[in-house]
């Protein structure tokens, strides 16, 4: 990582465009296209929460989307017995992450490695989908929430303002919303990042030995970064639910956890930023492509993917921040060489 | 005689059919510094990682202070302020020298005191200058000074050094041995090494591990004299 990409500068631009775009782009563009961008937003949310765990903590979850699907359904569940959506609003986060931290303690604790990690993770999200899956009948039901099986749970209250239940969010404030809580949860990581809690669980991830040596209990460490990894995962399927007023088992599928990995890959490991503009770019190409009929779409997407594996391996975030600094550099060069005489010239621009 | 900081007491350890560890009954005092010295396989390694609970004993116990830490899990003897610097120089690459030590001072102290131990123990093992570099680009002798930094950022009572001159050249030997000399002003030390002539430089006692086992424990003068080490240390028959 450059220096540039770890400085509190870096943030600070990152959160600027963002509220550039939060402010701007409701009154820039129509309905259809603010839909759409309210879901980039949400699905980038939860490409943080793997970007985070797996780029900053080392762990390869291949089940973000149990924690994704959870917040749904859970946000879901409550809304329609509560009716205010204050109170489930936080137990989509609070259920995922408790989830996430009974997941994570079996694994950290029972000192499982990481092929088991990946194992377990995939199982238990592949358990959600066949467990929710088979809950058709009128006899599966929470409350007054029928849990609809396949057919998943249709209707779902919007959000409204904390405590006013009739005060229901329109489409435009749904985005507002949604971009907000992206920004927040960035803001929040980076902050994060920068902290002893952080450095630790960075350190964990490059040497766990050192880090127990030191007297750090990494399983803690570890723990931690799972269950804010499952947290926001759990807020994005909240939003999810309030985005199209629907969930339903395909968001525990399979194809959604290899999606949630992609965004990362090609965005870039090891940032924040990289699996924002991933997933929002693979969603855009996805919609892009099913446009037209010449070509499948999934064929498609997997050649990116393989493109990028092989000529792109860092992710765009990282492999752009390179080409930029280069290019900085060489801006500052012909200066330096112009200010200073030209025996010292080289040693200059080396540092 | 006073609690002796460490003590270890029939400590054995069994790998299948391998007995790495014999009956050893071993006593440091306080601010002391030894030197663990045997040929490779003699069970100098299965000793550290004995105390610091990577490795769990057979039998035997280990008294820390009078408390038996025998059964600690990985993370608990550097709480209790045993450090260690390991055989292959274990740092973290991808972070910078100065976040390596920090951490290690970090976890016990607020960031303020943290940041000032940090500069002060770079300064002492002369790395200051090199504080943003990254650790896994460093040459080896510095990774081996950078871990002792780490080590003694955490202000142990206890440090063990495995092999802390291992691929030095001769004069960062010699500055490895001041530097352990004033370290241990206020550490006690146990130092596994190979170069006889670094142990002179430094040692005061040394202890003899053969086929995991205590053979002899005198100054390093008398212990290099005695036919048996010679025999088994050095590959020389005895006469």
């Amino acid at each position: 990582m450059t220096a540039f990409a770890s400085s509190w500068r870096s943030a600070a631009l990152t959160l600027a465009i963002g509220v550039v775009l939060l402010l701007a782009l409701p009154g820039l563009v129509d309905d259809f296209t603010l839909i759409q961008l309210t879901i980039y937003a949400v699905m980038a949310i939860l490409g943080v929460s793997l970007g985070f765990i797996w780029g900053f903590g080392g762990i390869l979850c291949f089940g973000q989307a149990a924690f994704f699907g959870l917040g749904a359904y859970t946000y879901a569940i409550a809304v329609i017995n509560i009716g205010d959506s204050t109170i489930p609003f936080l137990l989509a986060i609070v259920v995922p992450a408790l989830f996430a931290a009974l997941l994570g303690y079996v694994i950290f604790y029972g000192r499982l490695s990481d092929v088991y990690m990946g194992v377990i993770t995939l199982t238990v999200t592949l358990i959600l989908f066949n467990l929710v899956n088979s809950t058709a009948g009128p006899e599966w039901k929470i409350g007054s929430a029928p849990l609809g099986g396949f057919n998943g749970i249709p209707g779902i209250p919007t959000l409204n303002v904390p405590g006013d239940p009739d005060a229901v969010l329109s489409q435009q404030s749904l985005f507002t919303v949604s971009m907000v809580c992206l920004l927040l949860v960035y803001a929040g990581l980076r902050w994060l990042i920068a902290s002893k809690l952080g450095r630790v669980i960075i350190a964990a991830k490059e040497n766990e030995q050192r880090v127990l040596l030191l007297g750090y209990d990494a399983r803690v460490y570890k723990l931690i970064c799972f269950s804010l990894g499952g947290a926001i995962a759990g807020l994005a399927g909240c939003l999810f639910a309030n985005w199209g007023a629907f969930t339903s088992p395909t968001i525990f599928g399979l194809a959604m956890s290899a999606q949630i990995i992609i965004w990362v890959i090609v965005g870039g490991l090891g940032t924040l930023v990289g699996p924002v503009v991933g997933c929002v770019v693979i969603q855009w190409l996805s919609t892009q492509i099913g446009t037209q009929q010449t070509f499948n779409s999934n064929l498609v997407l997997g050649a990116i993917l393989v493109v990028f594996v092989l000529l792109v391996p860092r992710g765009i975030v990282p492999s752009l921040g390179d080409v930029i600094a280069a290019a900085w550099r060489r801006r500052r060069a012909p200066a330096a060489k112009q200010a200073i005489p030209a025996p010292l010239a080289p040693t200059e621009t080396a540092g | 005689m006073s609690t002796p900081l460490l003590e270890t007491r029939m400590l054995n350890v069994r790998f299948g059919g391998v007995h790495a560890t014999r009956d050893v009954n071993f006593s440091l005092q306080e601010n002391e510094l030894r030197c663990v010295i045997g040929p490779n396989g003699a069970g100098k390694s299965t000793f550290f990682k004995l105390l610091t609970g990577q490795t769990k004993p057979t039998s035997g116990q280990i008294l820390f202070r009078g408390k038996d830490i025998s059964n600690m899990q990985p993370h608990q003897p550097g709480q209790l302020g045993i450090g260690i610097k390991t055989q292959v120089p274990s740092l973290f690459n991808g972070l910078s020298v100065w976040e390596n030590v920090w951490l290690s001072a970090r976890r016990t102290n607020p960031k303020a005191k943290a940041d000032l131990i940090t500069r002060d123990t770079l300064e002492r093992v002369g790395m200051l200058s090199h504080k943003d570099n990254l650790a896994g680009l460093l040459a080896h002798g510095l990774r081996q000074w950078v871990e002792i930094a780490v080590v003694i950022a955490a202000d142990p009572a206890l440090i063990l050094l495995d092999e802390p001159a291992a691929g030095m050249s001769d004069a960062e030997v010699a500055r490895t041995a001041e530097l352990i000399l004033e370290i241990n002003r206020q550490h006690a030390l146990v130092v596994v090494e190979h170069d006889m002539s670094f142990i002179r430089m430094i040692a005061k006692k040394v202890t003899v591990l053969h086929q995991g086992a205590i053979v002899r424990e005198d100054t390093p003068d008398r212990v290099m004299a005695d036919p048996l080490v010679q025999q088994i240390y050095l590959g020389k028959k005895a006469h």
